[in-house]
């Protein structure tokens, strides 16, 4: 396994954008909707999932298959669990019907 | 036959997806769009993976899926709202623990044969993911009030801390030059689920707001980490997405309670406090004056404008219900009510919200601390229920007090004050008493917060 310098630079420059995005995007989010905001990152970090798929792709030892199927155990009840909940937040809030 | 460059584009457009994702997020119209926009994206990269490097034992994936999913949801559906920080911080556990997992795989996969640079992400990656995952146990046991809320403090606490912690990155830098000692990747490990443990340990739970935020920040790095590792770049997109969103949702707390975050972490905050005013509670408690709730009632409804002060304490009450009925009675009798929210009440960031968005409350009445706290000048009735610390005036002029400098509400501003509180004794989280309960123009009602809710309704209703 090796990791080449020019792929280094390159996904460090990803990681730099996506983040000055992330942090420009975030910083526009209404403070009423935080906590929901919370709920719908952590479900967009179960990304993780993708990484145990094909972890488990080239798995050699029972050893590894054990870690990456966990992994995916964790990751999908994060993603599923983290879009249900946001979006059952989300539903609660309602406008002022009386206006 | 599929394209080989087919998952590539996929996963583009995934990445896409979550940044709209986040970008509809930003106000309540768009909202659930956004929601829907990342579980699309999600959808997408999960096909976009199986279509690249196939799906082995997919029996076995498929069944974990499943039950992981069903797990998922009954968590999503059954949980009470109150409940949402102890659900959040399980759910960093379990993301972190996926992306530590999965750096631990690809380490005994590739052992001996990792380079230097491979080795030094890898590390790096499975420390945050250990550390977060122990960590938001501890936050999730503290909020759930299985364990004490109190911060943990033991002699030498910050040495061990620092030798924990550093033992872990020494073992890192030791497998960077040699990635062939697995010994050192296990001692590695197993130092960063300690170091989680302590660190979050010494915490007390009024910073857990804080402590979360920063913990969502971690489990989003662990995985951005994870995609240097494999080569991916739909995992450092949505990694750093999420890593960004903590740091700012961290940010906010720490400025609303004005700490730094090295204050937040290795404080010991809330621990101390407690000893210090005792004997002056007495003469305190003589100073302040309190009212019955049918003395009380007449204020609100003759007033031309009321601001509720939520705090945790009224979900604690389970008041939220009771409150909205005062609203709707109060404002049938065509008083002007809204609520005003500090960012830290509640136990995780914007929870007060959801807490009475649940109970019905329109979002618009809402009203943010910058954006309302001018409006106290010109209100008749501040009514607090169940918040302490953050109406303290003490944070605006006594240099002396644990929260000097903490924004707060300015409830004292208001023609009269009603606080809601269970028992004149008491303090709040920060562990002191509230010099607002002595002020000329405030008076106490005392009770439990539902319980006084339902009467002032009632009262309210009658006159």
């Amino acid at each position: 396994m090796e990791m080449l310098a020019s792929d280094l630079i390159t996904n460090l420059l990803i990681f730099l954008l996506a983040s000055l995005l992330g942090l420009e995007l975030i910083r526009h989010v209404s403070k009423l909707l935080h906590t929901p905001l919370m709920s719908l990152t952590n479900a967009i970090s179960s990304v993780a999932l993708v990484a145990a798929l094909i972890v488990l792709s080239y798995a050699d030892s029972t050893f590894i298959v054990v870690l990456a199927v966990l992994a995916i155990a964790c990751a999908s009840t994060n993603a599923i669990g983290g879009f249900m909940i946001t979006e059952r937040i989300l539903r609660m809030f309602r406008r002022d019907d009386k206006k | 036959m599929i394209p080989s460059t087919l998952p590539e584009f996929l996963y583009v457009l995934s990445a896409v997806l979550f940044i709209l994702s986040l970008r509809w997020m930003s106000e309540v119209k768009t909202s659930r769009r956004g929601n829907l926009a990342g579980a699309l994206g999600m959808l997408v990269a999960v096909i976009a993976t199986v279509f690249a490097v196939g799906l082995q034992r997919y029996g076995l994936v498929i069944l974990t899926v499943i039950i992981g999913g069903i797990a998922g949801a009954l968590m999503a559906l059954k949980m009470p709202m109150t409940a949402v920080p102890q659900r959040t911080a399980i759910s960093h556990a379990f993301g972190a623990l996926a992306a530590a997992l999965v750096g631990t795989a690809e380490f005994f996969h590739n052992t001996p044969n990792i380079d230097a640079f491979t080795m030094t992400i890898l590390g790096l990656e499975v420390i945050l993911g250990y550390l977060t995952f122990t960590g938001s146990i501890i936050a999730f046991l503290k909020l759930q009030e299985l364990i004490s809320g109190r911060p943990l403090i033991y002699p030498c606490r910050r040495v061990i801390s620092i030798l924990v912690f550093g033992g872990a990155l020494v073992a890192g830098i030791f497998l960077v030059i040699n990635p062939s000692m697995i010994w050192l990747f296990v001692l590695m490990a197993v130092l960063s689920l300690v170091f989680g443990k302590i660190l979050v340990l010494s915490i007390g739970a009024a910073d857990m707001p804080t402590v979360i935020a920063i913990l969502n920040s971690f489990a989003g790095l662990s995985a951005a980490g994870l995609g240097f590792v494999l080569n991916n770049k739909l995992l450092i997109v949505a990694g750093a997405l999420d890593g960004s969103s903590g740091l700012i949702l961290a940010l906010l707390m720490c400025k609303a309670m004005n700490r730094s975050f090295a204050n937040v972490l290795f404080g010991g905050f809330g621990s101390v406090a407690k000893a210090e005013g005792s004997e002056g509670v007495h003469a305190i408690q003589k100073t302040m004056k309190s009212l019955d709730v049918e003395e009380a009632a007449p204020l609100l409804a003759y007033a031309y404008s009321v601001m509720v002060v939520p705090g945790y304490g009224m979900a604690v009450a389970q008041a939220q219900h009771a409150v909205h009925d005062l609203m709707d009675v109060l404002e049938a009798k065509g008083v002007k009510i809204h609520f005003a929210i500090h960012p830290v009440a509640g136990r995780m960031p914007g929870h007060m919200n959801v807490l009475l968005a649940e109970a019905d409350v329109p979002y618009e009445k809402l009203k943010e601390m910058d954006a309302i706290n001018h409006e106290f000048k010109h209100t008749d009735v501040a009514l607090v229920v169940g918040a302490n610390d953050i109406v303290n005036p003490a944070a605006t002029h006594n240099k002396g007090s644990p929260i000097y400098g903490m924004p707060i509400l300015k409830v004292h501003e208001a023609k009269t004050v009603l606080v809601i509180k269970r028992s004149p004794g008491g303090v709040g989280f920060a562990g002191i008493q509230n010099e607002l309960f002595t002020y000329p123009n405030t008076s106490m009602v005392y009770g439990d917060a539902k319980e006084v809710m339902n009467k002032l309704v009632q009262c309210v209703k009658e006159i």
